[in-house]
């Protein structure tokens, strides 16, 4: 199932990428807005309890029963240190395909709530400034200013790989 | 034609395999005083098959080396030759150089060509020798046609083809005039129709073929291009040919020599090494070329989709189950479509029914899955043959419960670890002849083989009657190599255990057969890596055995549901020994941290799960409120502390690497009824964590 939605989604991104402009899906973490590429974006879904995994950073949330995958639930707010905050049946987990080496991996992030999705030229991304040590801006793609409201542009393999997810280790 | 043939070289593949591996099961089952017609007859059917397909697929490569190896069984079959054990040697070196050629072409490598030559040699040395009737002639033409020198393949001036064609040919689709044409594109042709066979006029039936023909046609001109164009009629008409030789030599042709007179001389270009010298260099070389072979084998990882042959009947059985469930499913949808409640007894029934038929379902489709241990245990009896021969040992090898079924994974990722302990056995553990019988044992050792079912493990045990493992040696090479402190204290099972580390070997001296000390480890690791464990008894003198536990299937897990906290997990059932509460008075302390209990005089170390696992809102932090679960794993004992026992269910694994990673104390993931997430426990990784 996964390998077929990849594959469209890859054919749609090579047409997209001779056009001009990109789609993002943006939505909020406390006062912060972020986009990711609307292509990766598998589902939304509503925030349902999780399994706990035991002794992994408190940001890794859990896993979850995603139609019979195992799926991992990343809280991005704590992930990007923006503190915690309670989930009510309004908190969203949006559903991203990472690719890794050559496979297609599932992760959910929570999220306060999605905000829409927007049109992008692609010559309008700013490159994210760099803060040096103090902020760490690897995984974020660029800047865009949507309506007078920054919204940072997360590029969704670095970030998922930030969280070690690299599965091919010691074993 | 405009079939894409390559469709079809999967199952070509699988089939030259599956034929390798009978013809080299014959070969070793051969017995050289009294053998059986047909056990010949089936070798010679196998090489007939793989070189029949080869030509058709165009592998040139392997039909004409197929080729040779078919005119030597031939001529064993017609009971021409005698059957002597270097013949069947050579055979054997023919068969892992097939395989090497076939597995080249599958991965679109390159074929090695010398190996290749070199077998083709050492194949035609057997040929051109003692040829039992005038074995003096045969040593001489041999001779003669190793002094060749490269260049006298040019000596062939042309063939002399007798072609005559079975009446049927025309209604194959066979057209001669075309294959003329094919043959006077490669020389002159000369042709000479004979007419003796029409019939007259009245009797003549125009789609029968009753003409024949003598061709002639000149040229330097290689025999596998004759043979090329007469490829698809062979079965269709007779065909003798002959070579016209430009200076009569002396390897005038006696039968079955032309061709082989040729192709020898062609594999002296590659390689040119006097006869004599050659064939004693034999052996040596097929050694090396096992070798070379077993580290390809390693690295040529299998390219493309993998495929089973299923048994009908397992197939027969799922229809049937499908076609129940199919059934069960129309009675309950009518039944849900005009529901009352007076039909409860009904539905009840109706579902209780579906349950049924679906783990039917689910266990046949396992099924499907499963293999007998055979396919492992297979290759053994050559890696005896090899490894006995070259050492001078006497081995006599036993395959027990050979029928034993597993999943068809584990059956794939034993192979390697399994190979590495009977070839250690074989190596390490027997003794030579002289040795055992100044032991007072048989001069042949034994090497067991055996695999069992036992709760919902299979374990397959190596055994052999050798020299069993020397605990004062093994203890004082794991202090030279620094692995244990020379104070340690280790029970007999630690001692054992040593063979395991990294680094570790005893044998004093290096053969290429084993003893580099990179062994053992990994092949734990791999049992491991599949879900199972390893474990190793022996006695010095006795011999030693080892024993793997494997999980059936690596897909469905009968597993006990525990609670700690609210959180559920699952661990193996085959892991589980017993549960118990304990009482104050049992419980120990270990400088004044490590917990232990008395269990039957045993102190047993105690893992807190909830502590481990951090589980905040576990009912009980204490000891004597909660469970002791005992379990065992890689003959490890300890008490797992949880809150409760839940109840026991079949569970299907699910990966957590899939989309995660890998957790330390947890093997995979499952799916609870509720379509909640429960991780299942794996006990080494809880004894890991633990002592962290």
């Amino acid at each position: 199932m996964s390998e077929i939605i990849e594959l469209s989604s890859t054919d749609q991104q090579d047409a997209k990428r001779l056009d001009t402009s990109l789609q993002f899906l943006s939505f909020t973490l406390g006062q912060e807005e972020y986009g990711v590429d609307i292509l990766r974006v598998q589902e939304i879904r509503s925030w349902e309890p999780v399994s706990r995994i035991p002794n992994v950073p408190s940001y890794e949330k859990g896993v979850v029963n995603l139609r019979g995958a195992i799926v991992p639930i990343i809280d991005l707010r704590e992930r990007f240190q923006l503190g915690h905050s309670d989930y009510s049946p309004l908190t969203v987990v949006v559903v991203l395909q990472a690719r890794m080496a050559d496979k297609t991996r599932i992760i959910g992030v929570v999220v306060d709530s999605v905000s829409d999705v927007v049109d992008v030229n692609k010559k309008s991304i700013q490159s994210a400034p760099n803060f040096g040590a103090k902020v760490s801006t690897e995984f974020i793609n660029g800047l865009v200013s949507v309506s007078g409201r920054m919204v940072m542009l997360l590029d969704v393999d670095k970030l998922l790989k930030l969280d070690g997810l690299d599965g091919e280790d010691e074993s | 034609m405009s079939i894409d043939m390559a469709q079809f070289h999967q199952v070509f593949f699988e089939e030259s395999f599956e034929g390798l591996d009978a013809m080299e099961s014959g070969l070793l089952n051969l017995d050289l005083g009294d053998f059986n017609v047909e056990d010949i007859n089936t070798i010679f059917r196998a090489a007939h098959s793989i070189k029949g397909g080869s030509g058709t697929f165009g592998f040139t490569a392997v039909s004409d080396f197929t080729h040779v190896m078919e005119t030597l069984l031939d001529e064993m079959r017609d009971g021409r030759r005698k059957i002597t054990q270097p013949a069947v040697d050579v055979l054997l070196g023919s068969v892992d150089c097939l395989r090497d050629m076939l597995q080249s072409i599958q991965n679109g490598s390159e074929v090695d060509q010398a190996d290749v030559a070199e077998h083709k040699l050492a194949l035609d040395n057997e040929l051109n020798n003692a040829v039992p009737n005038s074995p003096s002639v045969g040593k001489q033409t041999a001779k003669a046609s190793t002094v060749l020198p490269a260049d006298d393949v040019k000596q062939i001036a042309g063939w002399v083809i007798a072609f005559s064609p079975h009446l049927h040919l025309l209604k194959t689709g066979n057209e001669p005039v075309r294959m003329f044409r094919e043959l006077a594109s490669l020389g002159h042709l000369t042709t000479t129709v004979d007419l003796q066979g029409v019939p007259n006029l009245y009797d003549l039936d125009p789609e029968e073929c009753h003409l024949s023909w003598k061709l002639e046609v000149s040229g330097d001109i290689p025999e596998t291009e004759i043979d090329e164009i007469f490829d698809w009629v062979e079965d269709d008409c007779d065909l003798a040919k002959q070579p016209i030789y430009q200076t009569p030599s002396e390897s005038t042709p006696f039968h079955g020599s032309p061709e082989i007179a040729i192709s020898h001389a062609v594999s002296r270009v590659t390689k040119d090494v006097s006869s004599e010298l050659a064939s004693s260099e034999e052996s040596e070389a097929n050694a090396a070329d096992r070798k070379n072979g077993k580290k390809e084998d390693a690295k040529a990882a299998p390219k493309g989709s993998s495929s089973i042959r299923v048994d009908t009947s397992k197939i027969d059985t799922l229809i049937n189950m499908v076609g129940e469930l199919v059934i069960t499913q129309s009675m309950l949808s009518l039944l849900g479509e005009h529901f009352e409640l007076n039909k409860l007894d009904q539905l009840k029934n109706g579902l209780s029914q579906l349950e049924r038929h679906t783990r039917e379902l689910q266990e046949s489709v396992m099924n499907i899955r499963m293999l007998p241990i055979s396919f492992v245990f297979s290759r053994f009896p050559r890696l005896a043959h090899d490894i006995s021969s070259k050492l001078g040992k006497k081995i006599e090898l036993k395959l027990v419960g050979e029928n034993t079924e597993v999943d068809k994974t584990v059956v794939e990722l034993l192979s390697d670890p399994l190979v590495h302990l009977v070839r250690n056995s074989l190596d390490h553990g027997i003794e030579m002849p002289d040795v055992r019988l100044a032991a007072g044992k048989p001069e042949t050792g034994t090497v067991t083989l055996e695999a069992y079912h036992r709760g919902g493990n299979i374990v397959i045990e190596v055994a052999d009657d050798g020299k069993g493992l020397d605990k004062d040696k093994l203890r004082a090479k794991a202090i030279e190599k620094g692995l244990i402190d020379a104070d340690a204290i280790l029970s007999d099972k630690q001692t054992y255990e040593l063979i395991f580390m990294p680094g570790f070997s005893t044998a004093e001296k290096l053969t290429d057969i084993s003893g580099r000390g990179v062994g053992m480890d990994v092949v734990r690791r791999n049992i491991q890596a599949l879900g199972g464990n390893i474990e190793i008894l022996s006695e010095l003198g006795k011999g030693s055995t080892i024993s793997i536990h494997l999980p059936l299937t690596l897909a469905i897990l009968d597993g006990q549901s525990i609670a700690v906290g609210d959180e559920t997990y699952i661990l193996p059932l085959g892991s589980i020994i017993e549960s118990l509460h304990v009482k104050e008075d049992r419980l120990n302390r270990v400088a004044g941290k490590g917990e232990t209990f008395l269990l039957r005089g045993q102190y047993l170390p105690i893992i807190r799960m909830h502590q481990i696992f951090n589980v905040l809102s576990a009912k009980t932090t204490k000891l004597t409120e909660g469970l002791i679960v005992v379990v065992e794993g890689q003959g490890l004992r300890c008490g797992l502390f949880v809150d409760d026992l839940l109840g026991q269910q079949q569970v299907v694994i699910k990966s957590l690497e899939a989309n995660y990673r890998r957790i330390e104390g947890v093997s995979g993931a499952t799916i609870l009824g509720d379509g909640s997430v429960a991780l299942i426990l794996d006990i080494p990784g809880l004894v890991r964590l633990a002592n962290q």
